[in-house]
């Protein structure tokens, strides 16, 4: 795995991220390069603003009123932090899965189709059914859901619904996958699932995921990040991060003294 | 008094000031079917006043309210959830928005003669609608305007977060989330706000007073420029300006106009509960 990281290019690059929630700075000078067709897992303490960091990536920060940012990220050679940037476009290429599961109460079938829908992408019924199945395929659902297309989404398992979520976000053919805690509301097996799907979907997509887990971010991340109180401490592979980190305080935070 | 006694006496306290707020309710419900059910007939609720207003059906009465109603709830619903969209999805907490549920507020607590006056000066004279069903309805839209607005702010608020940030993080714009992920949860809670202001609206006597209400008109309407007659308006006059009325007439009125808007919240019951029912997140 860690041979790879060096041919890979780069997918999303981030200098000089500062970040305020009016006059906390959640982010100091973040720098960091997101490889392309690999999962980054981010690793810290709680507040240590890794979700911060990831919600920039997408501008979901943008939600949130009295949030400041500056320094460049950029995506395909687009500067995405700049007022201009179309925000639905952008959102539409770096999709996310949230902590909690949050299918619309709506179908199955219409959670997927959501979308597809939304951006036109769909040329016919039966063009958007294949996407649909597809997309539930790929996120190793279709198998458990194809008799239930119309059932409400609401009626799924919590693993189900997460597996529904990603679903929905593969629809919409983005290029790369944010996942916040993706499966801390879920049980072993379902995380099992889930990181098992995530090792699959790293072959077309390039996936960023924050985890309090570090075993998770050990079984599935190529490469790891980790921040403490707004700054990335240390980056790199995932096998030299856990096995011989350079700062002590990521040894500290490894080996559980602390966080 | 020992500490049990005095106990006992408070606990009395309060359980008769609760029988003393349902009774006044209860009274007034017990007489009018008492003394209105007599008057219920097809004859009385399908056939226009007679000899004066002394005799007769209300029907026509009925038909006013039913018109007035429908159009001030189909101009107050959609200006209503537009104001509540934007307050609780497009605008931040700015003086502006402070100022606009400021409003709502103090328009809640305006009296409704006020109102009538009001829709006088601007629909009846101003707007040279004249005295008619048009400027009426617009008048009552007004009344029940902070109703609608205050449960669809609440409706709104009731969608989770959560939904908004799915929908947006998959690419959707603003609009597109509102259309087809919040309204579509929100619109009960709207609903039941728009009947819960219908109610209101049917019995309302000041609003229309000078803005529509006919003393006595032996056609039902035939334009939105007609004047109408209306059930709070009629039952005024049958119980103080017209003589030798009989009773049932005016017991029978008022149970009618009662039992719409008692039906009406019910329905408005009816509906909240069971969509909180269904609703699982």
């Amino acid at each position: 795995m860690a041979k790879e990281t060096a041919q890979n290019p780069v997918e999303i690059s981030v200098r000089g991220l500062d970040l305020f929630y009016g006059r906390f700075q959640a982010l100091k000078s973040v720098e960091i390069d997101i490889l392309k067709n690999q999962v980054t897992a981010l690793i810290g303490p709680s507040g240590c603003g890794k979700s911060t960091f990831l919600r920039s990536l997408n501008r979901m920060n943008d939600m949130i009123q009295g949030v400041r940012t500056e320094g460049v990220v950029e995506f395909e050679g687009r500067r995405i932090l700049d007022p201009e940037t179309d925000v639905a476009e952008l959102r539409k290429r770096v999709g996310m899965v949230f902590q909690k599961p949050n299918p619309f109460p709506m179908s199955v079938y219409n959670n997927v189709a959501y979308g597809p829908r939304i951006h036109g992408s769909a040329g016919s019924k039966s063009d958007l059914d294949g996407i649909v199945e597809e997309s539930l395929a790929a996120a190793a659902l279709w198998g458990e859901v194809k008799d239930k297309l119309k059932q409400s989404a609401l009626s799924l398992s919590g693993g189900q619904q997460q597996r529904l979520c990603i679903a929905r976000l593969l629809a919409v053919r983005p290029d790369v996958l944010l996942m916040d805690e993706p499966c801390s509301a879920l049980d072993p097996i379902a995380t099992l699932k889930i990181e098992e799907l995530m090792r699959d979907l790293k072959n077309q997509y390039t996936i960023v995921i924050v985890t309090h887990n570090m075993q998770q971010a050990a079984r599935v991340s190529d490469r790891t990040a980790f921040f403490l109180n707004g700054e990335l401490v240390e980056q790199g592979d995932t096998d030299m991060i856990f096995t011989r980190p350079k700062d002590k305080r990521t040894e500290d935070y490894i080996t559980g003294r602390f966080g | 008094m020992s500490a049990k006694s005095s106990e006992r006496a408070a606990f009395l306290a309060l359980r008769i000031c609760g029988y003393a707020v349902a009774a006044p309710i209860l009274l007034i419900l017990g007489l009018l079917i008492v003394k209105g059910a007599p008057a219920l007939s097809a004859e009385f609720l399908l056939s226009a006043p007679r000899m004066g207003l002394k005799e007769g059906g209300i029907f026509p009465a009925i038909v006013g309210t039913v018109i007035l109603v429908a159009l001030a709830i189909s101009v107050a619903l959609p200006l209503g959830v537009a104001c509540a969209v934007y307050l609780n999805e497009y605008a931040g907490d700015s003086r502006l928005t402070r100022l606009i549920r400021l409003s709502i507020v103090n328009l809640a607590g305006v009296p409704s003669v006020v109102f009538g006056l009001f829709g006088l000066g601007l629909f009846v004279l101003f707007l040279k609608f004249g005295v008619s069903i048009l400027s009426g309805s617009l008048t009552l839209a007004f009344l029940i305007l902070p109703v609608v607005i205050t449960a669809s702010e609440e409706a709104l608020t009731s969608v989770p977060k959560s939904f908004r940030e799915a929908s947006l993080a998959l690419g959707a714009t603003k609009m597109q989330t509102i259309l087809r992920v919040v309204l579509p949860n929100a619109l009960p809670g709207m609903l039941t706000g728009a009947i819960l202001g219908v109610s209101r609206a049917a019995g309302e006597t000041a609003p229309i007073l000078f803005t529509v209400a006919a003393f006595y008109l032996p056609r039902l309407p035939s334009s939105i420029f007609d004047q109408a007659m209306a059930l709070p308006y009629h039952l005024y006059i049958v119980s103080t300006q017209v003589p030798g009325a009989s009773e049932t007439v005016k017991y029978g009125t008022a149970l009618v106009l009662v039992s719409l808007a008692f039906g009406l919240n019910l329905v408005a019951i009816i509906a909240r509960n069971r969509i909180r029912k269904q609703r699982k997140w």
